[in-house]
């Protein structure tokens, strides 16, 4: 219920945030809007020594229309992401998926860059990253780097960030006008997806159906090929590795990729 | 921290959740803790107008912010117009939720005025209640939106 | 005209709305100041022997005060064991089974039995320091086989109890049921699956002992049962022994009167001399407080093909859970009201309890009842489905008539009043049922993906069951002409002070704003049931009502000595609430001035109401339900019911139960189930695991109005609290199974979670 005892930093500067975190060496973790990370401290699944509060770089909060990219700041909250008019133009993908992650009160404190960094496979947004193709910058006391989403996401609760090395955001090409679909299978309206399908363009991802989210590759070869969104979702959970637990065993958890990436397919092609 | 409108300064330490600095240090126990997974909603108080679960923030995170609970709702004695329309249609047996459910509601007013049933039990399934089966507070919330008369729970 | 039966606001919420309640958490008496906080370290293994607690550590971390473990507090014997051997015992409010075979102690002492049983307490100065110390508390475990569920316990090859030679604690045998004459019969074992209660605040407890007298603030039922019990297990005379309810956030059957946890903290106080406070977290409160249900079901059902039912039989294996602490409580209701509604010429039920390595089970918001129900419900449908018959049809030619009552069912029960076929109709109308089907049957013939199921449920249940243990009210006018009411019933959000002024305005003309009503505090009111098995309007508001009339009968006498006339002439007006001589308002007396002359005595009555007898609520629910038939998704589209609980006195409150009721158990139907591994891990163990049931799941309910009024009590009345749980459950799932019968499914277990119910018509479709 509680966490184990730590040293709270408060960061006034993405530079003083990253010494911070330098100083803090492996236990030393970044505090955004806390959604992820301080549910785990409290049941003391996470106990970091350190962290480094970087809620007030309110210079990572945007959402900014850059031309033919839109920039989205990590430290921007879901609901803000989910509000957003430019977003709901012009990546409606985002803004729809970030308006059903958690619940209203955890939309008002979960940011998105918190919520790529700590990289659940069950979560909806890093899957959204992989759909729309987006590219993640990030800082660290060596420089800036711009990850593809397809490399960031490197195993379970696992991504390319280094040490130190703080995701400030993501950008995405404009997408307004094309097809898009955000299947989310639950059992309750606030609970994680059982499974989940985003889908934008010819791009297809998979929410919690391996240990990084995952691009239904087969299912994109054959949409590339030609078949209709029916016979494409066929292969949906071809090279997929889900796992079973109390809400579903693999095979269901395959059908239900192929059932979502079906209505994901027909949704999209119906809007775009 | 301004607390229901008054500033409020103390030297806690670092883990102390927003929720136990606000019924133990500010002395305002109307805030209740109901699990440990942010799930219930029980905690649920507004930063900067915006409803969070107070669980889940720390008291450092909410340092120069603003935080209303419940008992700083009413003002000059007269009740909100959300609390009156809890009282009205019956949306409150024990309690223990209530005090989380009301501030749910009133940030879910001030995003969407106009809310529909469907978009009110959305828009409240981050708070759990075992007592009423949400019936009433559905109307409770729909009934301070203005959208129907005040009749205790038909 | 009467307050009675109309709707009136509660009295409770100006101040739960703009201050908060006052639960344990928050009671800040003198007595507790410098309390310290109360850390259970718990075991993490389902069975297992303890061969040492290394408590070194833990003493020496911040804060800590003292950790005590069974050789500090399991010194004092129970002082009424149960006989050596026999069974254990049978009520709702029964005391743990301390002593004899099946003994539970305060904190394990060279065993453990679930993952969440006590070992330890760590006492610290703040409730932080107290999580980090109890890390500390080094327990050496053997661990043993676990036995989870009730095949492996019935299997006997790891017993819980190796002194009690079974795992079997109560074994009642169904007599043998003749379906011989049954053109149809259909058999089938059915899950009642286990469920937590989840009140949204958890067990509990503070404490403090000083000049000889403990003093207890417990969420809970009954202040004076949890008094005695502490009285029994502490070794003190109930008379020094005060215990306090303050508001509880909901009970549901779980919290009556005080647990082994809440008795260790109370022992702690005296122990250590220092008061203390223990507030679980919920994963305790999911894994160390009772849960609920838990019963594998064996139904048999025979009739003829016109759809009658000739005879039926259930057989039913309760898990108890690792102890056994309600002995055949449960499962002897379940037996007591297995007919269900139904006029059916053979009746048989048996039992057996089972204890198994997981949280003890409990009563919770039927106890027994709904698991009666919800068997011969589902037996209902699949009979139906056999014969091709409507269901509800079939229920039409089974339920017994209205002429037949007072009526004796076969399973033991003497129903009071009703009219089933009365409330089934009513149901069916509400609901349009005849559209329902239409629009179902057009679903299953354009073959939709989303088909409609519609599911009916009707029942009977019996609510105070212990009426001969009676209610307490103490009535007094004060002085200044108000009304203090000491009631024994013990309000969780019931609303019974709203209630029980209401009764009082009626009886004694005294507007309810003069009214106060007292509860939960034994100094207060020493002698008292509480609140469980929707005994409290039936038992403690009648109380009420008598204990006025008695006053109101002294009141007369008073005023009639008062004003020099004769008491035949006097008389109480009803709109001015005064005393005044017939058809002379010149000379009046108020409240106020009669009670003032009762001098030191003082205007008042006492009553403690032993003549009631239980009483039988009924009602049919209907539930329509959307199944996606691709991904097995449940949606819940609309949810109608009839539960008559005879005479309404204020419908808010009514309605209120009926809505609590119905989510819950729409709730066990669709979501909730308490799971464990193999090992006896729990699986649920936190509220992101256990699907406790939102708003987003549920639609606003239709209530259908139906008063058949209580012929044994003066206010007509029978309980509300648990029907609508009665009822919601069997009506969603027969709702469930009924959207997917076309495609050959005839039952899904509960609950009807996405997974099983595509399961279902997966295995369906496999089989055509």
């Amino acid at each position: 219920m509680i966490p184990a005892p730590f040293t709270y930093q408060r960061a006034g500067s993405v530079d003083e945030a990253l010494a911070l975190a330098a100083a803090g060496g492996d236990d030393a973790k970044f505090l955004a809007g806390g959604h992820s990370l301080l549910p785990l401290m409290k049941l003391r699944l996470a106990v970091p020594a350190t962290l480094v509060d970087i809620g007030r770089l309110c210079e990572l909060s945007f959402i900014r229309d850059d031309g033919d990219q839109i920039a989205v700041g990590a430290l921007t909250s879901h609901h803000d992401v989910a509000t957003s008019g430019l977003l709901a133009t012009e990546l409606p993908l985002l803004a729809h998926a970030a308006g059903v992650v958690g619940d209203p009160q955890i939309r008002h404190r979960g940011t998105i860059g918190g919520s790529l960094a700590h990289a659940d496979p069950a979560a909806d947004l890093p899957a959204v990253m992989l759909a729309a193709d987006a590219t993640l910058v990030t800082r660290s006391p060596g420089g800036s780097r711009e990850i593809p989403a397809g490399e960031f996401f490197r195993g379970l609760f696992e991504t390319a960030l280094r040490p130190a090395e703080l995701l400030t955001e993501i950008r995405f090409r404009k997408a307004a006008g094309t097809g898009w679909s955000f299947q989310k299978f639950t059992k309750r309206a606030i609970d994680w997806a059982i499974v989940g399908v985003a889908v934008q363009g010819g791009k297809v991802a998979l929410v919690n159906m391996g240990q990084t989210p995952l691009r239904a590759i087969a299912v994109e070869w054959a949409l590339a090929a030609g078949a209709a969104p029916a016979e494409a979702a066929v292969h949906a959970a071809e090279g997929t590795s889900p796992v079973a637990d109390i809400n579903a065993d693999r095979p269901y958890r395959e059908h239900l990729a192929r059932v979502l990436v079906a209505r994901g397919l027909a949704e999209a092609h119906a809007a775009g | 921290m301004t607390v229901n409108g008054g500033r409020l300064e103390a030297e806690v330490a670092d883990r102390t959740l927003l929720v136990h600095f606000l019924r133990e240090v500010a002395g305002l126990t109307a805030t209740n803790v109901g699990c440990d997974t942010s799930s219930c909603g029980a905690c649920t108080v507004l930063l900067d107008g915006q409803s969070v679960k107070s669980c889940t923030v720390l008291a450092a995170q909410a340092d120069g912010h603003q935080i209303t609970t419940l008992e700083g709702l009413a003002s000059d004695g007269e009740m909100h117009p959300v609390q009156r329309a809890f009282h009205a249609e019956h949306g409150l047996q024990c309690g223990f939720c209530t005090p989380g459910m009301v501030m749910a509601a009133v940030s879910l007013l001030a995003e969407q005025p106009h809310p529909t049933e469907q978009q009110v039990r959305t828009g409240l399934e981050g708070n759990l209640c075992r007592c009423t089966g949400y019936h009433n507070i559905v109307r409770a919330v729909l009934t301070a939106a203005g959208h129907r008369e005040g009749q205790a729970g038909r | 005209m009467s307050i009675l039966g109309t709707r009136v606001l509660r009295t409770e919420d100006p101040r739960l709305l703009t201050h908060g309640g006052t639960y344990v958490d928050d009671v800040r008496a003198p007595e507790l100041t410098g309390a310290a906080q109360v850390t259970f370290v718990r075991s993490p293994f389902a069975h297992a022997l303890i061969k040492g607690v290394d408590t070194a550590a833990a003493l020496a971390a911040p804060g800590v005060i003292a950790v005590l473990t069974s050789a500090d507090i399991n010194d004092i014997p129970p002082q009424q064991a149960p006989p050596e051997g026999g069974p254990p015992p049978v009520s709702e409010v029964a005391p743990p089974p301390r002593g004899g075979v099946w003994d539970e102690p305060l904190l394990a002492v060279d065993r453990v039995r679930f993952v969440g049983e006590p070992v330890a307490i760590v006492l610290t100065d703040e409730g932080y320091q107290g999580e980090d110390a109890a890390e500390l508390v080094i327990v050496d475990y053997e661990p043993l086989p676990a036995v989870v569920g009730i095949t492996e316990s019935l299997a006997g090859v790891t017993l819980l109890f190796p002194h009690a030679g079974s795992n079997i604690t109560v074994d009642r045998a169904a007599a043998a049921a003749a379906f011989d004459g049954c053109a149809v019969v259909v058999e089938r074992e059915i899950m009642n699956q286990r469920v937590a209660p989840v009140p949204m605040e958890g067990r509990a407890a503070a404490a403090s002992w000083a000049d000889g007298k403990l003093t207890v603030w417990a969420s809970t039922q009954n202040a004076q049962y949890g008094r005695d019990m502490l009285a029994d297990a502490c070794g003190l005379d109930p008379a020094a022994i005060r215990v306090i309810a303050p508001d509880v956030g909901g009970g549901f059957g779980a919290k009556v009167g005080v647990d082994r946890d809440a008795i260790a903290v109370a022992r702690a106080a005296r122990h250590t001399g220092r008061p203390v406070r223990w507030v679980e977290t919920r994963s305790e409160n999911l894994t160390a407080m009772t849960h609920g249900r838990a019963q594998r079901q064996t139904v048999k059902i025979g009739g003829n093909r016109d759809g009658r039912v000739l005879a039926y039989r259930l057989d039913v294996v309760q898990d108890a859970g690792a102890y056994p602490r309600m002995g055949e409580f449960l499962p002897k209701l379940t037996s007591l009201m297995s007919a269900g509604p139904y006029d059916i010429a053979t009746v048989t039920a048996g039992y057996r309890v089972v204890v198994t390595n997981t949280t003890p089970v409990a009563a919770y918001r039927g106890a027994g009842r709904p698991e009666a129900t919800a068997a011969i419900e589902r037996a209902m449908d699949l009979f139906a489905a056999e014969i091709g018959m409507d269901p509800a049809e079939v229920r039409r030619q089974n339920l017994v008539p209205p002429d037949r009552f007072p009526y004796q069912s076969p399973s033991g029960a003497r129903y009071d009043t009703g009219d089933y076929a009365g409330a089934l109709d009513k149901v069916l109308a509400g609901a349009g049922y005849p559209e329902l089907r239409a629009e179902q049957a057009r679903r299953r013939q354009r073959g939709d993906v989303v088909q409609l199921g519609i599911g009916v449920s009707s029942y009977v249940e019996i609510t105070a069951g212990d009426a001969a243990d009676g209610e307490t009210a103490r009535v007094v006018v004060n002085d200044d002409g108000t009304v203090t009411i000491y009631t024994g019933s013990s309000a969780h959000g019931q609303g019974h002070h709203t209630a029980w002024a209401m009764i009082v305005e009626n009886d004694l003309a005294i507007p309810m704003a003069r009214v106060t009503v007292k509860h939960g505090d034994t100094d207060e009111v020493p002698a008292g049931s509480g609140t469980y098995a929707s005994r409290s309007l039936q038992l403690g508001g009648v109380a009420v009502h008598r204990a006025d009339l008695a006053v109101k009968e002294q009141a007369r006498k008073l005023a009639a000595a008062l004003m020099e006339a004769s008491e035949a002439d006097l008389e109480l007006e009803q709109g001015s609430g005064r005393w005044q001589v017939r058809g002379d308002p010149s000379a009046s007396r108020s409240w106020a001035e009669v009670a003032r002359h009762a001098g030191a005595e003082g205007l008042s009555a006492f009553v403690n109401y032993r003549d009631g007898v239980p009483t039988f609520p009924f009602g049919s629910h209907l539930a329509v339900v959307e199944v996606d038939t691709e991904t097995g998704k449940v949606t819940l589209v609309r949810h109608v019911t009839v539960d008559d609980a005879g005479t309404v006195l204020n419908p808010v409150l009514t309605e209120g139960q009926r809505h609590g009721g119905i989510a819950q158990g729409v709730a066990q139907a669709l979501l909730e189930e308490m799971m464990y591994d193999a090992d006896g891990n729990p699986l649920t163990a936190t509220l992101a695991d256990y699907a406790a049931i939102t708003s987003a799941e549920l639609p606003s309910f239709e209530l259908l109005a139906s008063e058949t009024p209580a012929t044994t009590n003066p206010l007509g009345a029978k309980g509300i609290g648990e029907a609508g749980t009665i009822g919601a459950t069997p009506a969603m799932q027969n709702a469930v199974i009924d959207a997917v019968s076309h495609l050959g499914v005839r039952h899904i277990d509960m609950p009807t979670t996405p997974s099983r119910v595509w399961a279902a018509i997966s295995n369906a479709r496999n089989h055509q």
